[in-house]
């Protein structure tokens, strides 16, 4: 998370920019996924569940299937974000023939 | 049965960003006409809530009607109803200017402007409606990205701009998902109203801190509160004007919403206020801002760029009301969001406007500008007198709000700095007068060979907006006491 943190704010390079965007949000993804971990829990999928009468569902076995859906959305955000970045880059790469962050600036002064 | 406007104002746009494409594809012309639809609906949906939430209090709709803990709930009490009238009106307001300014800057992009600017206001009314702390970070970045993309599409420097404010806006949304991680590791909840009954077992917990620290963060670098505000003058001074126009009054002023409503109804104001001097520090960091803006402010030519540090300032009022943390200075801060909306709403339409007749914005060029623009001019007058807060204008009142807040606070350093700013504001704005008003009167003396200026006024669709905002300021500086006793004393916490 703070090599994602650090690439964005340290790396002059736009394109390593948002690499860094990336990594920072993976590791959020992974940090959220392994809240859901319980020891021996397993896929959260009732078994039988329809037209079966009442089953007796133990949460404790199951992983908690709430931040994988969370993430789900999540990981739709972060590529959204990722495409319009892309995007953007790809706007300013027209306009002044470079990626560096310094070299832009040394262009619009 | 429960009323269904808080959906629909939020559905209508979103459905609406997708048959413009179509029927833009089919008729370029037809985009227009169907985002004025789109919006008036939402308004007048935003209408029918505020009326149901005065008349019959706190509206709670269940989305597919689950269960609060489980489903998505959106949760509208007095603070969420005025807001979302205020964005709902303003994104009407702009929508309507923006035919003429869309035309001559991007006449190549209607249909997608109108898309993504659809976009942008379903996100901006979904962070407000909602009552669900990760349904609101979906609606944030919804509304974040439309705004990096309708920035991207402006000037030359655009790009650029925008690619800044995007990684800090990503930044600020990553640690607000951080939070909203933490709080549900601690809780097992997501719904504000279910953290609200949770957390108060719980702030000692390490983990609730780190939390909190990560909200507030992450939302301050989103309503661009000094000193994480590095991102708003350049990204508003790039973008289209309409878009600067519809951005600057909203996004900053969702932002501050978010941040009431993390600050004083998901945790208590008791946590925030005593147990983590969190409204202290927020209260200098306001005064910073209030300085800063107006400072940096007084060193720029460029009027548009002018004005967005003046948005920093004015971010920092609604901070500062915030941050005093009592009954006198949360209604100031409340006021302020309505108030400081209809200001920048004006000022950026006129900016927009006189660029679109001149092409000009440096202040020293907008010579003769009161003779070609009289009622431009007129607004911007107006508006200025508002953001320096002389009376019958709406500025003076959240204005007066807030010093009441900080003398019953007794933080007469913050009542000092709001009146400096006051006396910064009157020259900013008196340059830009000066140049505009007073200059041909010197030509006149010596050449007299401005004689051929001949009103040149924005076109009906641009003034009429400029009117509409102008009218504003003034209507709801009278307004002002009946809007307090009716909707704003509900707003503010129970407990101050």
């Amino acid at each position: 998370m703070m090599i994602g943190f650090y690439a964005m704010i340290g790396k002059k390079n736009l394109v390593k920019k948002i690499i860094g965007i990336n990594i920072f949000q993976t590791a959020i993804i992974l940090f959220f996924v392994s809240t859901a971990a319980k020891r021996g829990g397993t896929l959260p999928i009732v078994e039988h569940a329809h037209g079966h009468g009442i089953h007796h569902i133990h949460a404790a076995s199951y992983v908690n299937p709430l931040p994988h859906v969370l993430m789900l959305t999540a990981i739709v955000v972060m590529v959204s974000t990722l495409g319009v970045a892309l995007a953007i880059v790809i706007a300013i790469y027209r306009r002044y023939n470079t990626l560096e962050e310094d070299e832009i600036l040394e262009q619009r002064k | 049965m429960t009323p269904q406007s808080p959906v629909l104002l939020v559905v209508i746009p979103l459905i609406f960003a997708f048959l413009t494409l179509p029927f833009g594809w089919w008729r370029r012309g037809l985009c227009y006409p169907i985002t004025l639809v789109a919006l008036s609906l939402s308004f007048l949906a935003s209408l029918h809530t505020l009326h149901t939430v005065i008349t019959t209090g706190t509206i709670h709709y269940w989305l597919g009607n689950w269960e609060p803990p489980w489903g998505i709930e959106y949760v509208v009490d007095h603070l969420n109803a005025f807001v979302l009238v205020i964005v709902s009106f303003v994104s009407l307001v702009v929508a309507i200017y923006s035919k003429r300014s869309v035309e001559q800057e991007l006449p190549e992009k209607i249909v997608f402007f109108y898309c993504v600017f659809l976009l942008q206001v379903a996100g901006l009314l979904g962070i407000v409606v909602t009552g669900d702390m990760f349904n609101l970070y979906v609606f944030l970045e919804i509304a974040s990205l439309a705004g990096y993309a309708l920035i991207a599409i402006g000037e030359d420097g655009a790009p650029f701009a925008s690619f800044n404010y995007l990684i800090f806006g990503t930044i600020g949304a990553c640690f607000y998902l951080l939070g909203v991680g933490y709080l549900y590791v601690s809780t097992g909840s997501l719904n504000m109203a279910d953290l609200f009954q949770i957390l108060p077992d719980l702030y000692q917990s390490k983990v609730v801190l780190v939390a909190f620290a990560f909200f507030m963060v992450g939302v301050s670098l989103k309503m661009a509160l000094f000193p994480l505000h590095v991102w708003l003058p350049d990204a508003y001074t790039y973008a289209p004007s309409a878009v600067s126009a519809l951005l600057a009054p909203l996004m900053t002023k969702v932002g501050a919403y978010v941040m009431i409503r993390i600050m004083f109804t998901v945790f208590e104001p008791y946590f925030s206020i005593e147990l983590i001097p969190v409204a202290a520090v927020l209260g200098w960091m306001a005064a910073g801002a209030i300085l800063f803006g107006a400072v940096m402010a007084l060193a720029q030519t460029d009027l548009k760029r002018m004005l967005a540090y003046i948005l920093v300032s004015e971010v920092g009022y609604i901070a500062l009301g915030v941050g005093l943390a009592n009954r006198a200075g949360l209604t100031g801060a409340i006021l302020h969001i309505l108030n400081d909306s209809f200001m920048m709403l004006a000022l950026f339409l006129v900016v927009g406007a006189i660029m679109y007749r001149s092409g000009k914005r440096e202040i020293p060029q907008l010579r003769y500008l009161h003779r070609r623009m009289p009622f431009t001019m007129a607004v911007f007058v107006l508006a200025a007198l508002s953001v320096i807060g002389i009376p019958p204008t709406c500025g003076f009142f959240s204005k007066w709000y807030l010093i009441l807040g900080a003398i019953d606070a007794s933080q007469w350093v913050f009542v000092a700095v709001l009146l400096v700013s006051s006396l910064l504001n009157v020259i900013l704005f008196f340059r830009v007068i000066e140049h505009a008003y007073l200059e041909p009167d010197e030509e006149h003396a010596g050449g007299g060979s401005e004689l051929a200026i001949t009103i040149e006024e924005a076109p009906l669709t641009m003034l009429v907006p400029i009117l509409i905002a102008g009218a504003g300021i003034m209507v709801f500086g009278f307004l002002s006491g009946k809007i307090i006793s009716t909707i704003i004393q509900f707003a503010v916490p129970k407990c101050f």
